[in-house]
């Protein structure tokens, strides 16, 4: 299993992301600078890490959504191939058109950086095999910008589709406005594509893959890709 | 080929709660303000441009900001046109 971690001028998760594949998922991992035009032969799971891609001018994801790397990551994508957005990664998703809707200012309008609970949507995707149906993470979220936005149609598809992978909640797994951090449309925290290939969601699983440093639920993501990725081969 | 200066104001739907556009609202309903109403913070982008004519101009620039510079998932754009003399 090989994960392609693109670095943008801005990308501030993109070491989290490397450690977290390589020293906790004991995988391979190569990093991919946002010039680059292809993906190296042979990458199954392209990252799009955290940060302030460009500075989050215009708007946050804007920018870099039409940097030279992204044509590739589209191909990627279309081929099939996995594509995991993690915070600005997943704003950078719903910029390019990958993922449906967009990403608001919070609703308390303040950079809300805290451990929250998720519930699991979908324990069947590449992303969240290893998982079960309702399965309650404790993983950070460090965000300005996190208010899950679409239309109600493109929610009510969502749902159907089992295309919400998670969505926030308590302690005990219930979604309210009380366990919702950023005004997101119905809890949604992540959210896939239509094919199942790719995922953007708001929380950071890389920054919670060693048990060392207190918590390592985050690690069921890169766990579950890289078993998706060996019942392929 | 003529030169046109345009100014582009980009703001969320209307549909969409704007919490920026409340708070400030809501500090000026404090600050002796309480008569204003409807406040919705946008962007402004001003940018020069050549084309044949102010439509093709105005079409350009739509093309843009559908593009890049608004996101119509959330965002409207309206644009005005000054044509600048050669």
């Amino acid at each position: 299993m090989r994960f392609g971690i693109v670095v943008f001028p801005g990308s501030n998760c993109d070491h989290d992301a490397w450690y977290a594949t390589t020293h906790n998922a004991d995988s391979e991992a190569i990093m991919l600078w946002h010039k680059d035009t292809s993906i190296p032969k042979g990458t199954d799971c392209i990252i799009l890490p955290g940060g302030f891609s460009y500075g989050d001018y215009l708007r946050c994801g804007a920018i870099a959504r039409v940097s030279p790397i992204m044509a590739a990551v589209t191909q990627h994508a279309k081929r099939g191939g996995y594509v995991l957005g993690i915070c600005n990664g997943f704003q950078i998703l719903t910029e390019s058109g990958l993922l449906p809707g967009a990403l608001l200012r919070n609703t308390s309008l303040n950079f809300i950086c805290k451990d929250v609970f998720l519930r699991t949507e979908n324990s069947v995707s590449p992303f969240t095999n290893s998982l079960e149906q309702g399965q309650i993470l404790r993983v950070p979220i460090a965000h300005g910008e996190g208010n899950y936005f679409a239309d109600e149609d493109t929610l009510n598809m969502l749902e159907q589709q089992g295309r919400v992978a998670f969505k926030y909640c308590d302690v005990n797994g219930n979604t309210h406005l009380e366990s919702n951090p950023n005004g997101s449309a119905r809890n949604i925290a992540g959210i896939l594509n239509e094919q199942g290939n790719v995922l953007g969601m708001m929380p950071h699983p890389e920054r919670c893959c060693d048990i060392q440093i207190g918590n390592a639920d985050g690690l069921a993501v890169f766990q579950s890709l890289i078993s998706a990725a060996e019942l392929l081969i | 080929m003529k030169h046109f200066k345009a100014s582009i104001t980009v703001s969320l739907r209307k549909s969409i709660l704007d919490v920026q556009g409340k708070t400030v609202e809501h500090a000026l309903h404090s600050t002796n303000f309480p008569m204003i109403k409807n406040t919705r913070i946008g962007k402004h982008v001003e940018l020069e441009i050549d084309a044949e004519n102010a439509e093709k101009a105005h079409a350009l620039l739509s093309d843009a900001c559908k593009t890049i510079i608004a996101n119509p998932i959330m965002e409207d754009y309206h644009i005005e046109l000054h044509e600048m003399e050669a």
